[in-house]
């Protein structure tokens, strides 16, 4: 079979932060790659570069070429990529809610009927041919071999249909060969699932090429002819999917080669804590709504003085739990501190606790870009512990000291090393790493017996990182307080953290300890346990 | 050349346009004949007049709730208060008081209910702000008819019922403030002569004239002539009140507020009761516009009722954004500064373009230059980072 | 029974207005051949001002406050057959001539600003209308008879320059319903103007079938996938609001040569208010308006504009009471659509929210049997 698509040697990095190099691999017409790899492996970068979004040429392009049927090709604009016959589902659907399946099919592509007017001004005002336009989508639906209403609206559809609408558009090119799914099975139920894959194979018998990403590995080993494991921006491995089990490609995915010298002695220090103290944080039955990070039903308990690790790929509800936990998304369930029940759903509730929470939402979350470090470091303490406050005339007003404040902050810009000008910087003008060490010195400032920390190294520079694990741990130390670290670095975890929870499809599937082989967490990851123990998930 | 970017950037060029206007229409004065004390005369009275109904839209911006076009609602609450006041015939001080204190528990009404609104509106403020205070006004129109006022000085002689559209203030609290401790300087007999309070009189040049009963300076035979007054107490009750907006944000409450308009997410995640604040916010906005328009009465004179509110927020929303405040962060110093910048074009254009050009143009420079500010501040990007 | 109550609510703004005229126009006491002349001309006016208004709702821009701008083109051309003397049904024309490019324009400026707020359309397009009218006063004013030179002497005022408070449109006044005369039991119909609002509706429902219409409906309800598809969003929206000018210039020049003068200053600033309330009133929304809903809408305004101060005078004695009680119709109905758009867009979001639940709630019950 001749490649109709080929990567050759491709490379990209970011500001001098390589995120992929030397990815080759062919896609034959008819033939189902799999792309898997963990979260920042490089398949989405390399599906930017394909599709010649903006912002690869924004950062300067990328190495390497890209054969399409046999010769070089440069596309300046995603469109020139869909001209040229390549199409994408995105994970997100890209649908118009109030227009029916036909129109959105033939979005900006509608059958016209030509008129006088039309060749005097512009094909705009001609009017759309809706006979046509009724024929061509029914025949772009005939091809996934399912059944939609063509005139039903979006708005009004199953989740299935929307999907099944997007890959229909994506047919309904005139010269179609390869498309590209990106995650389409993650918002669709199992039965939906079903008769997805079983579209995809119809497609592919027709002679269409496909590049299917997910993270649900049984799918993958279903459906694919090939499979092409990225890791750290590498192709690890290229290998046909009959015979491969789910946890071999589990285990490619994160299996780094084991250099984690020293890593382990770290994690030995914290193995101190005794199993005698008491259970500090208990979790049962917690359900989360977190948009693209659900919880369903997580349980875990944490005793006092422990760092507790909860890890997982992205979209699986890891970070759903501390979101959850602190308020900030609906949830339920029973958590218990120190024994005593915790009320949900109530930020003030939780602070006011002793729990804090470092957000992975820096910007969104974490700060106040437009006000001073003094005051993002203070404010939680302030309105929480009524800190920094000198009350007036009998405790009637609660006066705000800008001194003590400010006092408070040049302690942690020493302590953190945050780089600043001043402790009254807006903290908008920081650096990631430096924001991020305010978000912990504003936890800090709470002194509390919970820390969650989430994703606390996330795009920060190595020396930041450092900075902050080695506060972490301090933290731990000093205050004997429980630290509660979500990370979708395994590494990372595995060096702070005696116990890591990995968290799968909103649920725990297991909790392992930091020392356990690299390929158990891996299996855990990719769901593979529950999968292969268990039978497949729809019985869990 | 970097540097001079940024200023422009920051400071906003159409900030800079303004302030050099006002200066050139400052330095051509004296050229075409314009009586300069007298312009300066007005221009203190305006900021005095107009300080506090600015100010009520500081609290709103700080709390993320935009600019508070519906501030007509508030004007209303004040409208209550002053016609109450006059209703049970209480004059002088107490009059005056008492109608700020009956507009502020209005205000406080009003704002809850208006927060309340508000808060289910997110992210549509401005739009429902600007109709709710367009709407209250007219049904208050209805109000102004209906409700049963007797006093003979507000109600319509012959119909005997309803209100009628301006109510002088005089003989109850007109010029209260402007008069308390006021600085004015009389031409008389060729002397200038500096009064506090018309009270005490100095003669510059001269001498001491220690205590002369203020009313004499007006019997006199020959009329004295006013050279220049300053409305010290209008502005000092303004500075007050601007001290008060000032320390509530250095509280533990305001504090949170301001959190609140840089970040709602980041406050909520500190335990904030956001809905909470934003009632605040809107309250007090309220409140100050009500005690703003009374303030502004006792200036003017009368007591604009019917549709005379609604079309008040924009010069206060035009003046704020002269003084370099945007949609979401606003201060003191802009307050300050927009007021004397958007007053001072309002008494300086008219000034200027009659005596140059015999032309009244102030009407339209009005309208270009307020409506314009908005506009400049409605399109530009707002600068948080998301 | 559940379809007659969903017609209800959905029709809720309709119904109260006509049980609010069932009401008053009998109390009004009005003769009833007078409010159906009157409705049958006030139709013939307005509706093409309404109807300006649907474009900019398709395209998801909200109410086009921004309308006045049109309102503004029209008066100018309205001024200068005035002054140059063209008289009948050629001056309208030329008016209509006249204020095209001077829309166009006008247009092109308020699509292109409310780009550039994008969420924040109307309360945009109202300040414009606003600071627009400061530079229109600015050309009445002062350019007229400096600038541009008039010929017509009687236009300026005594001063030399500047147009007088008010013009009268005496060659042009009432020239459509006059022109296909038609009188049926004593009441006139102004066929020529029905017949002109007949074909501007046409043109509104071609439009709607056109490929042009087809981007601006994707624009309207979902900006991202609309440019994701490769529609260029901007220019369509800018391109609605044009129409929607130069629609607002053409109802601007019927409406005035209905009513005979134009007052120089201010008979555009109301046109906007009426324009719009008078759609909701006729059961439209933010991002919902039809032909329908522009005529009903018309003569439901209307009919309470009539009726409200005799009504009044005859239930609670007093005529202006009545009178501030449209005039709080007039605002209220528009606070009330806003209210109801950012409700609804709010609980839309939160139910976007809801589907991403992906089954959250299914397993709590499950939950309990482990």
């Amino acid at each position: 079979m001749d490649a109709i698509l080929s990567f050759r040697d491709i490379g990209k990095q970011f500001y001098g932060n390589r995120v992929l190099s030397g990815v080759s691999f062919d896609v034959a017409a008819g033939q189902i790659i799999g792309l898997v790899g963990e979260n920042g492996a490089g398949k989405s970068t390399l599906m930017k570069i394909l599709f010649s979004m903006p912002e690869i040429h924004e950062t300067g392009g990328y190495e390497g070429s890209i054969l399409w049927n046999g010769s070089e090709v440069k596309f300046k604009t995603p469109f020139d990529a869909l001209d040229a016959g390549i199409g994408m589902v995105h994970q997100e659907f890209s649908l118009i809610p109030g227009f029916t399946t036909t129109e959105n099919i033939l979005l900006n592509r509608e059958s016209l009927h030509r008129s006088v007017l039309t060749d005097i001004f512009s094909t705009r005002i001609s009017m759309l041919d809706r006979e046509n336009m009724a024929l061509r989508s029914k025949k772009a639906i005939a091809k996934l071999g399912v059944t939609l209403d063509p005139n039903m609206l979006i708005k009004e559809m199953p989740v299935g249909h929307k999907q099944f609408t997007e890959i229909a558009r994506e047919l309904c090119r005139d010269k179609v060969k390869l498309i590209v799914l990106d995650e389409p099975s993650a918002v669709l139920t199992e039965s939906e699932a079903e008769v997805l894959l079983s579209s995809l194979r119809l497609l592919a018998n027709e002679g269409i090429a496909i590049i299917f990403i997910s993270h649900r590995l049984r799918e993958i080993v279903d459906l694919c002819d090939q499979i092409v494991v990225l890791r750290d921006g590498q192709k690890i491995s290229e290998l046909p999917a009959k015979g491969s089990s789910v946890k071999t490609i589990a285990s490619l995915m994160v299996g780094r080669s084991v250099e984690t010298q020293g890593q382990t002695d770290v994690a030995d220090t914290y193995m101190n804590y005794g199993s005698s103290e008491p259970i500090a944080l208990s979790v049962e039955q917690l359900w989360v709504d977190m948009p693209g990070e659900t919880v369903r039903n997580v349980a875990f308990s944490v005793r006092k003085g422990e760092i507790f690790g909860i890890g997982g790929l992205a979209g699986q509800g890891k970070l759903g739990i501390p979101n959850g936990i602190m308020g900030l998304s609906p949830s339920g369930g029973n958590v218990k501190l120190h024994g005593k029940p915790m009320q949900l759903g109530s930020p003030y509730a939780a602070l006011k606790r002793g729990l804090a929470f470092v957000s992975e939402d820096r910007r969104g979350v974490g700060l106040l870009l437009d006000e001073g470090i003094d005051w993002n470091i203070a404010f939680s303490a302030m309105q929480i512990q009524n800190k920094f406050l000198k009350p007036l005339l009998g405790g009637l007003f609660q006066w705000r000291s800008d001194r003590e404040m400010l006092n408070l902050a040049n302690e942690y810009i020493k302590l953190l090393e945050i780089k600043c000008t001043g402790a009254r910087q807006r903290v908008g003008n920081l650096s990631g790493g430096n924001q991020q060490k305010v978000c912990l010195a504003k936890a800090f400032a709470l002194r509390p017996d919970i820390l969650f920390v989430s994703e606390p190294t996330r795009g920060i520079d190595v020396g930041a990182k450092l900075v902050v694990l080695e506060t972490l741990k301090k933290y731990n130390s000093e205050y004997g307080a429980t630290i509660i670290m979500i990370s979708s670095e395994l590494e990372e975890l595995r060096s702070i953290c005696k116990r890591i929870a990995i968290v799968y499809e909103g649920r725990i599937e297991g909790i392992l300890p930091h020392t356990a082989p690299l390929d158990e967490f891996g299996v855990l990851m990719a769901g593979a346990k529950s999968e292969t123990q268990q039978g497949g998930r729809s019985e869990n | 050349m970097e540097q001079i970017k940024r200023f422009l950037s920051d400071f906003g060029l159409p900030r800079i346009i303004i302030a050099v206007f006002l200066l050139a229409l400052f330095m051509m004065a004296p050229a075409v004949g314009v009586n300069v004390p007298d312009a300066l005369k007005d221009v203190f009275n305006r900021f005095g007049m107009n300080g506090i109904l600015v100010l009520a839209l500081i609290p709103m911006i700080q709390a993320g709730c935009g600019l508070n076009f519906g501030l007509p609602l508030g004007i209303i609450a004040g409208l209550l208060g002053a016609t109450i006041s006059i209703e049970m015939g209480y004059v002088g001080a107490y009059g005056f008081f008492f109608a700020i204190l009956t507009a502020l528990s209005f205000g406080s009404f009003f704002g809850l209910a208006y927060g309340a609104l508000l808060n289910r509106v997110k992210g549509g403020e401005m739009m429902i702000a600007t109709y709710v205070g367009l709407s209250s006004v007219m049904l208050m129109q209805i109000g102004w008819l209906a409700l049963p006022y007797k006093s003979a000085v507000m109600i319509y002689g012959f119909s005997g019922e309803g209100l009628r559209p301006t109510i002088s203030v005089d003989g109850f609290w007109r010029n209260i403030l402007d008069n308390f401790m006021s600085i004015k300087i009389y031409d008389i007999f060729d002397n200038m002569v500096v009064t506090i309070s018309d009270f005490w009189a100095y003669i510059p040049g001269i001498k001491w004239y220690g205590k002369i009963p203020g009313n004499d300076i007006g019997k006199w035979l020959y009329e004295p002539k006013l050279i220049f007054a300053f409305p010290t107490g209008t502005i000092l009750l303004f500075l007050f009140v601007a001290l008060i907006v000032w320390a509530f944000f250095h509280m533990k409450t305001g504090t949170a507020m301001t959190a609140v308009g840089s970040n709602p997410i980041y406050a909520r995640a500190a335990g904030i009761n956001v809905n909470r604040m934003r009632t605040i916010s809107v309250m007090l906005s309220t409140m100050l516009g009500a005690m703003g328009i009374i303030v502004y009465q006792q200036s003017f004179g009368f007591i604009q009722l019917y549709d005379g509110p609604l079309y008040m927020a924009f010069p206060a929303i035009a003046a704020i954004l002269i003084g370099g405040a945007r949609v979401n962060k606003a201060s003191l110093p802009n307050v300050f500064t927009g007021v004397i910048l958007y007053q001072g074009i309002l008494v300086m254009t008219p000034l200027i373009f009659n005596a140059m050009l015999k032309l009244d143009m102030s009407d339209v420079i009005r309208i270009i230059v307020s409506q314009g500010m908005i506009l400049y501040a409605l399109t530009r990007k707002t600068k948080v980072l998301k | 029974m559940k379809k007659l109550r969903l017609f209800l609510i959905e029709n809720s703004v309709v119904i109260t207005f006509i049980v609010l005229l069932a009401i008053a126009i009998p109390a009004s006491k009005l003769p009833g051949q007078f409010l159906l002349q009157e409705i049958l001309t006030r139709l013939g006016r307005s509706s093409f001002l309404v109807i300006s208004l649907l474009l900019p709702i398709m395209a998801g821009m909200g109410l086009n406050f921004g309308m006045v701008l049109g309102a503004m083109a029209g008066q100018i051309g309205l001024i200068f057959i005035s002054d140059w003397g063209v008289i009948g049904i050629p001056g309208l024309l030329l008016a209509m001539i006249i204020s095209l490019p001077i829309s166009v324009i006008l247009g092109w400026l308020c699509g292109s600003i409310m780009n550039k707020a994008k969420g924040r359309e109307m309360v945009t397009g109202y300040i414009l209308a606003f600071f627009m009218n400061g530079v229109y006063m600015l050309f009445a004013l002062y350019a007229m008879g400096i600038i541009i030179p008039v010929l017509n002497l009687e236009l300026l005022l005594s001063r030399g320059f500047g147009l007088r408070n008010v013009i009268d449109l005496i060659n042009v006044r009432q020239c459509l319903e006059t022109f296909i005369p038609l009188k049926i039991a004593g009441v006139n119909i102004p066929v020529l103007n029905y017949l002109i609002i007949a074909a501007v509706g046409i043109f509104i429902v071609w439009f709607r079938k056109t490929k042009f219409g087809q981007d601006m409906r994707a624009a309207g309800q979902d900006r991202a996938v609309a440019s994701a598809a490769g529609i260029s969003v901007d220019r369509t929206r800018i391109f609605a609001i044009i129409i929607s000018t130069v629609l607002a210039g053409f109802g601007q020049i019927i409406f005035l040569q209905n009513m005979g003068t134009i007052n120089t200053t201010n008979s555009h600033e109301q046109t906007g208010l009426f324009a719009i309330a008078s759609l909701l009133i006729g059961g439209a929304s933010v991002t919902k308006a039809s032909i329908p809903n522009a005529l009903i809408g018309v003569i439901l305004f209307h009919l309470l504009f009539l009726v409200a101060p005799m009504a009044g005078k005859n239930l609670v004695g007093s005529a202006m009471i009545g009178e501030y009680f449209r005039q709080f119709v007039s605002y209220g109905v528009i606070a009330l659509a806003l209210v109801l758009y950012e409700w609804k867009r709010v609980a839309q979001e939160d139910a976007s929210r809801a589907m991403l639940r992906g089954g959250v709630a299914p397993d709590k019950g499950k939950v309990n049997t482990l």
